[in-house]
């Protein structure tokens, strides 16, 4: 690259500096050749690490990483991957215990290597992981490597360039002018560019007209929130506590511990609300009408805050979270009738609540107690012995004691859901019958802490400021000079260049200056 | 009113097409002496006339409002509408920045496109669901339409400076897939035209077969050429001597709305395909260079800086709407604001398209052609997340 860092005018160049901090000349012979030196403008000739002629392992790493095509390779990739994921649905909304054979079953050979591939559950993967790693530090490498030397040749722009930088940018033009005239044209001149909205500096001979400068810090913010934005999502997964997620089913009346969080919940109404007339079927609203509490010193629970949790109106208390998802039917109780054998008289109905029944509870039909002396909310037999799965009541059985009135002894009797257990007992004189079924809705909500949401908020808010001043502002400046009876005009804009020149048109026009750029 | 809203939406459609009309003559015409005098004459009352337009549909959006009590994006029929306002909307700014009256000939058309293509919907007024009732729905949803409306502008200017560089050129890569993408436009353009006539015509076709152990019924409005695998007819109008559809779709396509669309793509194909024969038959040459000489006077780095310049207008919008205020919405009704939803991820896909286009053109320089065909892909790519992620893949926001 380059060795001889000392420009003609003087200067002396840090290493690896295309274009004379100074005067603008291009330092080296071979550039000098060139007609145009519009890519070593992009960032103004400036020394960037990434360039440095020697590299240790560290070097090569961040030229790698300071690459803007390595980026877009990343870029690329990480588009692609996450468009394959979409293709089949993901693991997580399989709600599938055995997800390779889910997928073997629904998609065929193409699920199996889908599955076997990783792409089921590929957003948790170790490796879109690292690619998001990846890309973050290419931000943080590619933005150092640019804006450091960047701000540095903007901050000391010097107004007169030399005529060989002004007559190498994409736009630039020569004209003679009588020395008498100047004065004039360089009044009208300055009006002009000034009419255009631009800051203009003189300096003798030369001037630096330039707008729009904050459109190239543009890309370095919005790149600086992109990583405070990563940085928010990384901090979920490291700092304990910042991130939960649980779901709960919550019965109307039911006080629940919510998991993982020092709070209870106490549901005291669930509604779901549908349309009325033709739309009957489309669903209105579903709300959750709840109480939150915390234990004080001596356990028992404080209300702290109260909150109709509808979709869209989650209860938000401190860090917490409450979201309306979702609600199901639970049964919550059986409704069972006493038939008298002989007669097939109904005696009358009974209810047994799940949540209430306890051992030697007595339930009154007629003249009859009906005593409860055993109950399995999830029936199996074990060795041909009653037992019990699970509390959850999946399959509820009993054997409940029936006893006349004043009667010594009663008779025993199973109620097994589903099943006619009769013949189990044939010698009874009642028998107890399913009537139906007693249900609850039950509230479903998503309970939810996610400390980094601010941070991520935030870095999205700062990389959309970073879009806005590089997208809706155009860096541009013009460089005049007048040397030996001729100005010199070169202009240089980091994008739209179609309008530079409408522009430089404009001013042209209204200084008097023989120059067209643009044809209709 | 709601015979009111009809009508404004009609009428906005006829001022589009005579919007496209005047732009066509302002183009149209040899480079006659008074050409200049022609272009701008009538390129003002074009734009006058699309103004008009817009304010029409501004007009039927507002009515739309009143009637259902919501902003009109909470389905495909509502949506698909305001692309088409976000896309005339889209292209009066660009005007107003570079005065491209070649722009709008084929804006228009394109916004044309839309309307029609949203007429193709169920037009009901529906009730809002639970998760839709949220100020949200204008924001994030405008905001997207908004923005993808720009995008759709860059891209028409994409393919207006693919015709003015390849048009001509019978041979090579670009010209070809310039012409493919041109049949795809007549595609969609006759898929359209199947259901509009099709469904005006009454025709009514039932066929029961089974999904998921279950039986369904399913409807066509247009003659069913593909059956559901294993389809019993229970009812079908006969097309030309059909009456049982032609084949049955294979026995993968097990959702229960795939045949279907499998159905109406391939008569789209197939009118695509008529339409461009006639074409061809007719002007015995390629659509591309068909249009070529309206355009090959268009100084095309006016064109190129359109299309550049339309996408970087879009693209902080994009990340506001369909990003920033998505995730925003996501986290208060989902209570996460980031869940790889198909959609969510499409969207993300849409986004990282977008930023390697802008990387390789701000850093890379990639100009011209190549800057052309990655905004055609970028429009591509919306029009994927918009038709077949809502239509054939479910998820949370499958809405219509």
């Amino acid at each position: 690259m380059i060795e001889n860092t000392k420009c003609e005018c003087g200067h002396n160049n840090p290493i690896g500096t295309i274009l004379c901090e100074y005067c603008g000349k291009p330092l080296d012979e071979g550039q000098q050749e060139k007609k145009s030196i519009e890519k070593e403008m992009r960032y103004d000739g400036v020394a960037r690490r990434s360039q440095k002629k020697e590299q240790n392992f560290l070097d090569r790493v961040w030229s790698f990483f300071s690459s803007v095509k390595v980026a877009i390779i990343l870029i690329v990739i990480t588009l692609l991957a996450s468009g394959i994921g979409t293709i089949f649905e993901q693991e997580r909304l399989t709600g599938s215990s055995d997800p390779e054979s889910y997928y073997i079953e629904k998609y065929g050979v193409w699920g199996e290597w889908y599955y076997k591939l990783g792409f089921s559950d590929m957003y948790n993967s170790w490796w879109f992981a690292t690619l998001l790693a990846m890309i973050g530090v290419s931000l943080v490498i590619c933005s150092l490597d640019r804006v450091v030397p960047l701000y540095r040749a903007l901050k000391n722009q010097t107004v007169p360039k030399s005529t060989h930088f002004i007559l190498r940018q994409r736009i630039s033009h020569q004209e003679t002018l009588k020395a008498e005239d100047k004065e004039e044209k360089w009044k009208k001149l300055i009006g002009a560019l000034k009419k255009k909205r631009y800051e203009v500096r003189q300096e003798g001979n030369s001037i630096l007209a330039e707008k729009g400068r904050i459109s190239r810090w543009g890309p370095y913010i919005n790149h600086i929130g992109l990583i405070i934005f990563l940085v928010g999502v990384l901090l979920r997964f490291i700092v304990p506590g910042w991130y939960l997620e649980q779901a709960l089913y919550i019965r109307e009346g039911e006080t629940l511990r919510l998991p993982d969080t020092p709070y209870y919940l106490k549901n005291e109404k669930f509604t779901v609300e549908m349309y009325e007339g033709e739309f009957s079927n489309v669903p209105k609203n579903y709300q959750t009408d709840a109480i939150l509490y915390e234990k004080d010193k001596n356990g028992q629970l404080v209300p702290v805050h109260r909150h109709a949790i509808r979709v869209n109106h989650p209860l938000e208390y401190n860090e917490l979270f409450l979201v309306q998802a979702d609600y199901q039917m639970e049964t919550t109780g059986l409704k069972l009738k006493v038939i008298e054998k002989q007669t097939k008289k109904n005696l009358g109905t009974f209810s047994v609540d799940f949540q209430k029944i306890s051992a030697n509870q007595v339930y009154k039909v007629g003249d009859l107690e009906i005593r409860a002396l055993e109950y399995y909310p999830d029936f199996v037999l074990q060795n041909g012995r009653p037992a019990t799965q699970s509390q959850e009541p999946n399959l509820p059985a009993f054997v409940f004691e029936v006893k006349a009135k004043g009667a010594n002894e009663g008779e025993k009797s199973w109620v097994i859901s589903g099943q006619d257990t009769s013949s189990l007992t044939p010698q009874n004189k009642y028998e107890i019958d399913l009537e139906g079924i007693e249900t609850a809705l039950s509230s479903g909500l998503l309970i939810r802490v996610d400390q980094s949401l601010p941070i991520i908020f935030a870095g999205g808010f700062i990389c959309l400021i970073g879009l806005v001043m590089g997208f809706y502002w155009h860096h541009r400046r013009i460089w005049i000079k007048y040397e030996d009876g001729k100005i010199y005009l070169g202009s240089h804009t980091n994008k739209s260049w179609y309008s530079l020149r409408r522009e430089i048109d404009q001013i042209a026009e209204q200084s008097g200056l023989r120059l067209k750029l643009t044809q209709e | 009113m709601e015979r009111l809203m009809e009508n404004l939406l009609l009428f906005t459609f006829i001022l589009y097409l005579c919007a496209f009309i005047a732009f066509a003559i302002a183009i149209s015409g040899k480079k006659i002496k008074d050409q200049k005098k022609k272009e701008r004459r009538w390129g003002n009352i074009a734009i006058g006339v699309t103004i008009a337009g817009v304010a029409c549909h501004l007009a039927f959006t507002i009515t739309r409002i009143l009637v259902t009590g919501h902003f009109p994006t909470s389905n495909m029929f509502e949506f698909t509408t305001f692309l088409c306002f976000a896309i005339v909307l889209a292209f009066i700014v660009i005007f107003f920045i570079y005065r491209s009256v070649v722009l709008g000939a084929f804006a228009m058309p394109l916004a044309l496109i839309i309307l029609a293509y949203a007429a193709v919907f169920p037009r009901e007024v529906q009730p809002l669901i639970p998760a839709l009732q949220s100020y949200w729905l204008v924001i994030h949803v405008g905001l997207t339409a908004l923005a993808s409306g720009m995008f759709a502008v860059g891209f028409v200017a994409g393919l207006i400076y693919l015709i003015n560089q390849v048009g001509n050129q019978k041979q090579g890569r670009n010209g070809f897939f310039l012409e493919i993408i041109l049949l795809a436009t007549l595609m969609f353009v006759g898929f359209i035209f199947t259901n509009l006539i099709s469904s005006s015509m009454g025709y009514e076709a039932q066929i029961a077969h089974i999904v998921d152990g279950e039986q369904q019924v399913q409807s066509y409005e247009i003659p069913p050429l593909v059956g559901p695998a294993d389809g019993q007819v229970q009812k079908m109008t006969p097309f030309l001597g059909l009456d049982k559809p032609l084949m049955e779709a294979p026995a993968w396509m097990k959702g229960h709305e795939s045949a279907k669309l499998l159905n109406s793509t391939l008569w789209g194909i197939l009118v695509g395909l008529l339409l461009y024969g006639l074409i061809r038959l007719i002007a015995r040459k390629r659509i591309s260079s068909l249009l070529h000489p309206l355009i090959k006077d268009w100084n095309p780095e006016l064109i190129d800086e359109i299309s550049y310049r339309s996408t970087a207008i879009a693209f902080p919008i994009f990340t506001l709407g369909a990003l920033i205020f998505a995730m925003i919405w996501a986290h208060e009704a989902w209570g996460r604001f980031w869940g790889w939803d198909p959609k969510e991820v499409w969207a993300l896909i849409t986004w990282l398209f977008y930023s390697a286009y802008l990387h390789l053109r701000l850093s890379r320089g990639w100009h011209g052609i190549r800057s052309a065909w990655l905004v055609v892909g970028g429009f591509l790519v919306i029009m994927f997340n918009q038709i077949f992620i809502n239509l054939v893949v479910s998820g949370l926001h499958s809405y219509a």
